[in-house]
């Protein structure tokens, strides 16, 4: 549904964006992770028709957003970074706005409108005007706004952003469910959600792709990917080394293979020599990895970006 | 067609959500009343006319004007809801025209209100009613082209302030080239032919056919390629911001 190839956005000297390329198709949830100012932004801005590509091509369902920007906009929902509304109207007069720019007459809208308000539970504050909304229902609200055409293309900057724990929850399992037959892409910079929403991720830095593929195999890019913990009473260091190279965390002694897909051999080879040196095994795991070392490995902070 | 009325509605809707467009009308109003009746002594004329109303207007709109459109486009980019009007399947020129003619509307409105006037004239004497329509035709025209101005500096700045500021300015400028006070003071340097150019390009010229009932189509020329110019700029403000 999305197609993007060697898109480019200067601003400037500043190059926001330097040759991104990346498709999503329907049933997938693509997550866009990246420190800030990674142009996460800037990439969605340009997906969703707000800013003109420098270079590069974008489709969406097969209209090109610069050749043909409002046959791709009808495609697309959008929720952009903040979740902007306008102030003075009420939730339900901004949905009925927008559903009517969307093209949405008589008891279709009203249909539209009811539908969203249903899904992003705003019926408590329906006529209510947004200045008065806690930030929460006002991100709701912006939310409900993406989706009142039912698009098939979904184009989300930081939807959970500012939401509490609970309505974050909630929004994860909104945009799951969304993913299953729409082209989803959020944009986030927490690494829980991944795996709680996507069946793809693309990391971005300093406007490249450093990393793309599903959760489990950017944990796998992780150092720590194949390794096992072992806690035992009258376990040593120097016996473990023999398998590989140890470290000592926690009171427990962590075994990196040499290669990191033969964590089975060496789980097997750790439990045979605790069975010879007769360790008492409290605990055993296979590391799978953590997303944040990888992200962390992969990506600059913004403080030594300069 | 529709997503320009629907654009203007919402844009019309929201002047009356808040007291200032109230406000507005009422400042309207008194100032239009003290303007015609007071400074420009209406009553001791002796003559059925409104020329004593419409010979204000450039003035009372210089700054009633620019205060209705200043928010027109710097709120919608401080508010960041530029990025969800133009995400939707709107073109550039769509919004812009729906935005422009909600505040003409508002205008228009604020001029109908002023129709006692009218009926008081008709009362004492005898006026020219055709000259009247004509003055009220110029007048909603001038308007059209300091709102269209506001648009394109409202398009400039995230700030009212700024906007409102600017707008003025140029305004004051399209007063200024044919304000007799000041083509007396450039007469006496330049030619006839340059103090008649640089006149050419003021409101006061070309409002001046209006008040008194003549309808030229030179003036209207004037007017209406003041706002197609500066609503094509407001276009082009638009789109450079975003080309970056
Ligand atoms: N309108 C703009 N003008 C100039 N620079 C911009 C503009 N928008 C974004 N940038 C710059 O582009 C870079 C990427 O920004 P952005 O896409 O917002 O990052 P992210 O969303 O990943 O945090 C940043 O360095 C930012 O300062
Ligand atoms: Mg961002």
């Amino acid at each position: 549904m999305i197609r993007i190839e060697n898109l480019v956005k200067t601003f400037g000297a500043k190059r926001a964006v330097d040759g991104i390329s990346f498709t999503v198709e329907r049933g997938e949830v693509l997550g866009f992770l990246g420190p800030n100012g990674a142009g996460k932004s800037t990439t969605m801005r340009m997906i969703t028709g707000f800013y003109p590509p420098t270079s590069g091509r974008i489709t969406v369902g097969g209209y090109d957003i610069v050749e043909a920007p409002l046959a791709a906009k009808r495609l697309i929902g959008y929720l952009p970074e903040n979740a902007p509304s306008y102030p003075d109207m009420t939730v339900r007069g901004f949905l009925d706005w927008m559903a009517a720019m969307r093209g949405l007459e008589g008891e279709a809208r009203k249909k539209a409108v009811a539908r969203v308000v249903e899904r992003c539970f705003l019926e408590p504050v329906l006529e209510q005007s947004i200045e008065t909304l806690s930030k929460g229902y006002r991100h709701r609200t912006c939310l409900a706004q993406a989706l009142i055409h039912d698009p098939e293309v979904l184009v989300l900057d930081e939807p959970t952003d500012g939401l509490d724990p609970n309505q974050k929850h909630e929004a994860r399992n909104l945009i799951r469910e969304l993913g299953k037959t729409k082209a989803v892409v959020f944009s986030t910079h927490i690494l829980e959600e991944v795996d709680a929403a996507c069946t793809r991720a693309i990391i971005i830095d300093r406007g490249r792709i450093v990393a793309n593929g599903t959760p489990a195999e950017l944990r796998a890019m992780s150092a720590l990917a194949g390794a096992v913990t072992l806690r035992a009473e009258g376990a040593t260091e120097e016996k473990l080394a023999a398998l590989g190279r140890v470290e000592r965390v926690d009171g427990a002694l962590r075994v990196y293979p040499a290669d990191k897909t033969a964590s089975a051999e060496l789980t097997r080879a750790i439990l045979e020599l605790a069975a010879r040196e007769g360790w008492k095994v409290e605990s055993l795991r296979v590391e799978e990895g953590q997303l944040d070392e990888v992200f962390r490995r992969i990506t600059l902070p913004d403080t030594v970006r300069k | 067609m529709k997503t320009v009325w629907t654009i203007a509605r919402r844009e019309l809707a929201s002047y009356f959500t808040s007291p200032l467009a109230y406000v507005f009308l009422v400042i309207f109003l008194l100032l239009s009343g003290f303007f015609t009746f007071t400074a420009g002594a209406f009553f001791e004329r002796g003559e059925a006319s409104l020329a004593a109303f419409f010979a204000w207007h450039p003035w009372l709109y210089l700054v009633l004007v620019p205060a209705v459109g200043m928010r027109l486009w710097s709120e919608e980019r401080r508010a960041g809801t530029l990025e969800l009007l133009l995400t939707l399947p709107v073109t550039t020129a769509q919004a812009i025209l729906g935005k422009f003619f909600a505040s003409w509307v508002f205008l228009a409105l604020a001029l109908a209100l002023t129709f006692p006037v009218v009926v008081t004239v008709n009362v004492l004497g005898d006026p020219d009613n055709g000259a009247i329509a004509a003055g009220y035709i110029g007048s909603l025209l001038l308007a059209g082209a300091y709102l269209a101005i506001t648009c394109m500096t409202s398009a400039m700045t995230r700030s009212q302030v700024v906007a409102f500021i600017l707008a003025v300015v140029l305004c004051l400028f399209l007063i200024l080239a044919g304000f007799s006070p000041v083509t007396d003071l450039l007469a006496r340097w330049a030619s006839p032919s340059f103090v008649d150019a640089v006149a050419s390009f003021s409101v006061i010229t070309h409002f001046d056919g209006f008040q008194k009932g003549v309808i030229d189509s030179r003036d209207l020329a004037f007017f209406v390629s003041v706002i197609g110019f500066a609503l094509f700029a407001t276009g082009v403000i638009i789109r450079g911001h975003r080309a970056g």
